[in-house]
């Protein structure tokens, strides 16, 4: 476990050095979520989660308070080792539900569906059927709102991203950057390979919690018809 | 209990104190990127510190209300007038009824938040009345404003009503904030950084010893710097994690980019610094061709400096309070 300031107001958890196997380090990182979040630790005020660590946001004012004489980070370090290295048991509440995300493969919609296919040296068919036959893990969501980070790409879809990102990449693209897959909930600027595209909303502010999936989710990949996807999106 | 924007300016946005809780949803802090000078200036209305106004980028806006209302602005040095004079920032000010308010950006300097007594009634989403921008929601219909635009102002707190009888007769507050507060630069041209995760992989003290030139793709997301190419001496692959506003990060290009309020909320692009909570309104000052340059303080300073601030800002506090009685 190692600690690195993440400027003065937040501090950032390594639980491993290395994504090393997903399922495992997701296990990792959401055990050390749920810790901290029962812990309520005075002064921090919001946690998240990435692929190998947890970021702790705090109110230097509330942690100083605290901490009196010692440093608030050191204190604030102490009280974080001390609650992960509680042996508690993980409820694994919230993330670990199945999703099942209808995709439309086709043409206009999978603008780097040809790539990927000679990258991969397979047909553009058998791009279609390996991404949708795996199983994914959400890692974290970010870069825009609701947008999931992904692990589980079958290695012989992985490929770079695209060599200078794109303007806009429409909201909905299913894509793929190096191992990874994600789906951009709204349109905006972004550098993955395009394949496909979701009718389903995965950001809504009016919602609570805002962003369809979360941190543990499991998601599935179905394939959907050029019909289809216009009754789902209507 | 409307404000009306007669001219919008340049970039004009309805904005409080940031999206605090959603960061795990991918949702940005947001907010004022001067949190600071937003709770100043609502503190020198009567406002609760949260409370909704504007933040104004460079342009110039002309706003009038259909009732009185308190207002006060704080931030970079703009020319702000109310029926024809002159109001200083940090100065409470009354704009009377279909009075017409003309804020102005100077030639050097890039926002400043302007606040009206019972602030803007926009509908809370996600638990802030910010404009997200970049997904579109918050704030007035989830954009800048435009010209002709109608905004809901809220009713007046109790503490204005006696900041108000005061300015019935002079208009114009002869007290305030300090000039430090009310006109937020870098008092000695840099901006002070605490080491990044990633500093180690970047030649020794690269950062603290070039000056870099803010780029005009900069916005609100982040300052994008160009000048000095900070190259890593040590390539390893980085893992995405989680990044703030104040955080420097240097893409392969090598030109760095400090990121403010409405930056993403995880990045893969190593982190060389963090520019420290109190230099951020400093940083929100920049425009698109200034200079800047860094200095590093450690963290246990940049943490005393913040402490500060927030002791300055309790007697401030307590100083309106009198002010008011």
């Amino acid at each position: 476990m190692k600690f690195v300031a993440l400027g003065d107001s937040a501090l950032v958890v390594h639980l491993r050095e290395e994504l090393g196997k997903p399922n495992e380090t997701l296990t990792v990182v959401r055990r050390a979520l749920e810790l901290l979040q029962r812990a309520a630790l005075p002064g921090v005020t919001e946690l998240t989660a990435s692929y190998t660590t947890v970021a702790i946001f705090f109110d230097p004012v509330i942690v100083a308070r605290h901490a009196n004489d010692e440093s608030s980070t050191q204190w604030l370090i102490a009280r974080v080792t001390q609650t992960l290295r509680k042996p508690r048991a993980f409820r694994g509440k919230g993330g670990g539900k199945l999703f099942e995300i209808p995709v439309c493969y086709d043409g206009e919609f999978a603008l780097d569906l040809a790539a990927v296919a000679q990258h991969a040296g397979v047909s553009e068919q058998e791009v279609v059927r390996r991404h949708s036959g795996g199983e994914y893990r959400v890692h974290c969501i970010g870069f825009t709102p609701g947008f999931p980070y992904l692990s589980g790409l079958p290695v012989e879809l992985a490929i770079p991203r695209r060599p200078s990102p794109r303007k806009h990449v429409p909201m909905g693209s299913v894509a793929i950057g190096g191992e990874q897959t994600g789906i951009y909930p709204q349109t905006s600027p972004g550098g993955w390979n395009v394949i496909g595209r979701t009718p389903r909303r995965l950001f809504d502010p009016e919602q609570a919690p805002p962003a369809l999936l979360q941190a543990g989710d499991c998601v599935r990949f179905h394939p959907i018809t050029r019909a289809e996807f216009e009754t789902l999106a209507r | 209990m409307k404000l009306h924007v007669a001219r919008a300016g340049f970039f004009t946005t309805v904005q409080d104190l940031g999206r605090a809780g959603y960061r795990a949803s991918g949702v940005s802090v947001g907010g004022a990127l001067d949190p600071h000078a937003m709770r100043v200036a609502n503190l020198l209305v009567g406002n609760n510190e949260a409370s909704a106004g504007l933040e104004l980028t460079l342009g110039s806006a002309r706003l009038q209300c259909d009732d009185d209302r308190v207002i006060a602005w704080a931030g970079g040095s703009f020319d702000v007038q109310v029926g024809g004079h002159p109001v200083a920032g940090g100065r409470p000010a009354l704009l009377r009824k279909g009075e017409e308010l003309i804020a102005t950006a100077p030639p050097d300097g890039a926002r400043a938040w302007l606040v009206f007594s019972g602030g803007f009634d926009v509908p809370v989403v996600l638990g802030s009345r910010s404009t997200d921008f970049r997904s579109n929601f918050g704030g007035f219909e989830g954009r800048a404003l435009r010209d002709g635009d109608l905004l809901n102002l809220g009713k007046s707190f109790p503490g204005t009503g006696r900041i108000a009888a005061r300015l019935l007769k002079s208009h114009i507050a002869s007290w305030g904030a300090s000039n430090e507060w009310s006109n937020t630069r870098s008092s000695h041209g840099f901006l002070r950084f605490i080491r990044g995760a990633a500093s180690s992989q970047f030649s020794h003290a690269a950062l603290s010893r070039e000056s870099f030139q803010v780029t005009a793709e900069s916005d609100r997301m982040g300052v994008r710097l160009e000048g000095a190419k900070l190259m890593r001496t040590e390539i390893t692959d980085l893992i995405s994690e989680a990044v703030v506003p104040g955080t420097i990060q240097v893409p392969p290009d090598g030109h760095p980019i400090l990121l403010l309020g409405d930056c993403q909320t995880i990045g893969g692009y190593p982190k060389i610094a963090h520019v420290i909570s109190v230099d951020l309104p400093a940083a929100a000052q920049l425009r698109p061709g200034d200079a800047v340059r860094f200095a590093e303080v450690t963290l246990e300073q940049a943490q005393q400096l913040l402490l500060a601030r927030e002791r300055d800002l309790q007697r401030f506090r307590i100083g309106i309070r009198l002010q008011t009685q």
